[in-house]
């Protein structure tokens, strides 16, 4: 049988490491040892977490286990350039956030948590962002996007796409 | 009332307030420096004590009492452990303290891991907050280059290190042992308690789990004192022995339909209708409001004739609600149609539902669907009656699941269909006319986007 090629690269796991003085056990460093994974490929795949397993000395039952239990991290596919988070929740949906949500699915050809077919845009409901202040609001990657309007959300996130990589 | 000068809010608006220089010359860890040469780590816990403050993140514990709960002598290590998993709908205080004045945050979280003999904090940040991570991260490498943390801190033979650690975005990880599982690196099922976090939380050692806000208040008591702290809010009530009072400033999060939504700190006790009116500029485009969530939706809902109510921690439950939570004041205008607020407060709690307890995770996921088949013209009086029922029986109250996550859901339902009955009953009968009166069994509709 031919080993697959590794998904860890060395810096991946360098930068796990560098984490492990912080926490008494290296359980607890699946979470940022998924996000380090997630935020250099947009997903995790299955490999990668039985390499995380075995960088931290757990069986990767435990590793799927915490992954699937957060809906945050993508496994079978990445998502997109841009991962929008459109938020549905109270103070986002009287000010119309549902329908913004609605409106750039729409838009982008694409189902809520779908990706469009260039892998450009990643457009999921979101519960609340925390910015009900600025409400309706989006966070595409690390940008908060404020008191939107269709129109307007469609502009923005043009804007953060160009800066994407 | 004496014109109140915002404290927790100070840095908002000011250039540069989230920096070291700016903190200091505000006032900031000289109060640190002070305690650390003067106090001994009961003296901390007696201080913040006798201030009264209670918890900020929405159960209103004393703080100073939880930290009591520690076992005396214990050989280490104690962990201090930071909710900034801030995901009640409606709440974005935290958010605001974290990225304006993160270096209050900070020496509140040295003097309480001093009172509490930690050497190691967490900060537990929800995923949602990269702007907040990266001020943070910046303010806590200040405080290391200024000697504020690390070993030895100020001389006093005090150490401290506090560390970021990221969420993945699920709302059960701010119920406070959910959030140690989280943190341990586990899927974030809450633990059944006892044993409470203080004897056995994170790492199986003792554990105190404190919200920013109330890092935020403690660096403000040891900086202006008891008394100042005292001296504002809503004292304990004579009549009620139970009653430990709501002192302090407390930052309220106003969103929804007002004409100014932002996060604006007033004493204890000021009403909603106050909240409303000096702070939000009134319910927006001269409209009415027709019901008012007090402290996040797990919280409940308000009519319009109970805006009179204190915002402090007695208040809410005055009429009805769960209580303040996060005091995050949600104004829903007469606009809206109740059913549709349910139908989002009932979506959220099925989202978030984390599946271990199946009253909660059967309860949230049936008052959706029940709630979507109302939502799609096929309701009939019998479902209010059945979300009545799933209301009263899912919940620590009741004693039927772990945490409070299902009481919080179920607050919106009860508050909603007995506040509002009326209302729900015309729509069913409006929007099914040839079905609202069945009382035999029928089929949920299939929820396209449940998840």
């Amino acid at each position: 049988m031919i080993a697959p090629v590794p998904i860890l690269t060395a810096e991946m796991i360098a930068q796990i490491e560098a984490l492990a003085p912080r926490y008494p056990n290296r359980r607890a460093l699946t979470l940022p040892a998924l996000h380090i994974v997630h935020d250099a490929l947009r997903q995790v795949p299955q490999q990668a977490v039985v390499e995380i397993a075995a960088v931290l000395g757990l069986a990767p039952a435990e590793v799927q286990d915490t992954l699937t239990f957060y809906q945050f991290f993508h496994q079978e596919k990445p998502h997109g350039k841009v991962r929008a988070f459109v938020c549905r929740s109270i103070s986002c949906a009287l000010r119309g956030g549902d329908h913004l949500l609605e409106h750039l699915c729409h838009k982008a050809g694409v189902k809520p948590y779908g990706t469009t077919a260039d892998g450009e845009l990643t457009i999921e409901p979101a519960e609340c962002l925390g910015a009900c202040d600025f409400a309706p609001c989006i966070l595409a990657n690390d940008d908060l996007l404020k008191n939107l309007t269709p129109e307007s959300a469609e502009a923005a996130l043009k804007q953060v796409q160009a800066k994407a990589t | 009332m004496p014109p109140f000068k915002p404290v927790l809010l100070e840095a908002v608006g000011v250039p540069d307030g989230n920096t070291l220089a700016s903190y200091k010359s505000r006032g900031g860890y000289a109060p640190l420096e002070k305690l650390l040469a003067e106090k001994q780590p009961g003296d901390v816990v007696e201080m913040v004590k006798s201030s009264g403050l209670r918890g900020r993140g929405g159960a209103g514990f004393s703080t100073g009492l939880k930290w009591t709960f520690l076992p005396k002598d214990h050989p280490g290590p104690i962990y201090l452990c930071i909710n900034a998993d801030e995901s009640e709908p409606g709440t974005f205080n935290n958010r605001i303290l974290m990225e304006d004045d993160p270096h209050q945050v900070i020496e509140g979280i040295i003097i309480s891991a001093y009172a509490t003999k930690a050497s190691t904090a967490y900060i537990y940040l929800r995923y949602e907050y990269p702007r907040s991570w990266n001020r943070l991260q910046a303010a806590i490498d200040e405080a290391y280059a200024a000697g504020y943390l690390g070993k030895n801190i100020k001389g006093s033979g005090f150490a401290l290190d506090i560390y970021l650690h990221r969420g993945a975005a699920a709302y059960i990880c701010g119920e406070e042992t959910g959030l140690i599982e989280s943190l341990e690196g586990k899927r974030a099922w809450p633990r059944i308690k006892p044993p409470f976090p203080a004897i056995e939380g994170l790492f199986r050692k003792p554990t105190v789990v404190n919200n920013i806000e109330t890092m935020a208040c403690v660096a403000q008591i040891a900086r202006r004192g008891v008394d100042w702290f005292k001296s504002i809010g809503v004292p304990a009530d004579p009549n009620n022995p139970r009653d430990p009072g709501s002192y302090g400033p407390k930052l309220y999060c106003l969103s929804g339909h007002v004409e100014k939504p932002g996060c604006y700190e007033a004493p204890l006790g000021i009403t909603v209708r106050e909240l409303i009116d000096q702070f939000g500029g009134g319910v927006w485009k001269g409209r009415k409001a027709k019901a008012v969530i007090p402290g996040g939706i797990s919280m409940g809902l308000m009519t319009e004739s109970e805006l009179d109510t204190p915002l402090d921690f007695a208040g809410p439950g005055k009429v009805g609600c769960l209580g303040l939570g996060t005091a995050a004041v949600v104004v829903i205008d007469e606009t809206v149609s109740i059913v549709d607020f349910l139908h989002n407060s009932c979506r959220f709690f099925a989202h978030e539902s984390c599946g271990q307890c199946t009253p909660c995770r059967e309860g949230t996921s049936w008052s959706l669907r029940m709630l979507e088949r109302i939502k799609a013209g096929k309701g009939r009086l019998k479902d209010l009656d059945l979300l009545l029922e799933l209301g009263n029986t899912m919940g620590m109250m009741p004693g039927s699941t772990i945490c409070g996550l299902a009481d919080g859901a179920a607050w919106p339902i009860k508050n909603a269909i007995k506040k509002f009955r009326g209302e729900f009953e015309d729509s069913i009968k409006r929007t099914n006319p040839s079905g609202w009166m069945v009382t035999e069994p029928v089929p949920a509709l299939q929820i396209v986007e449940a998840h």
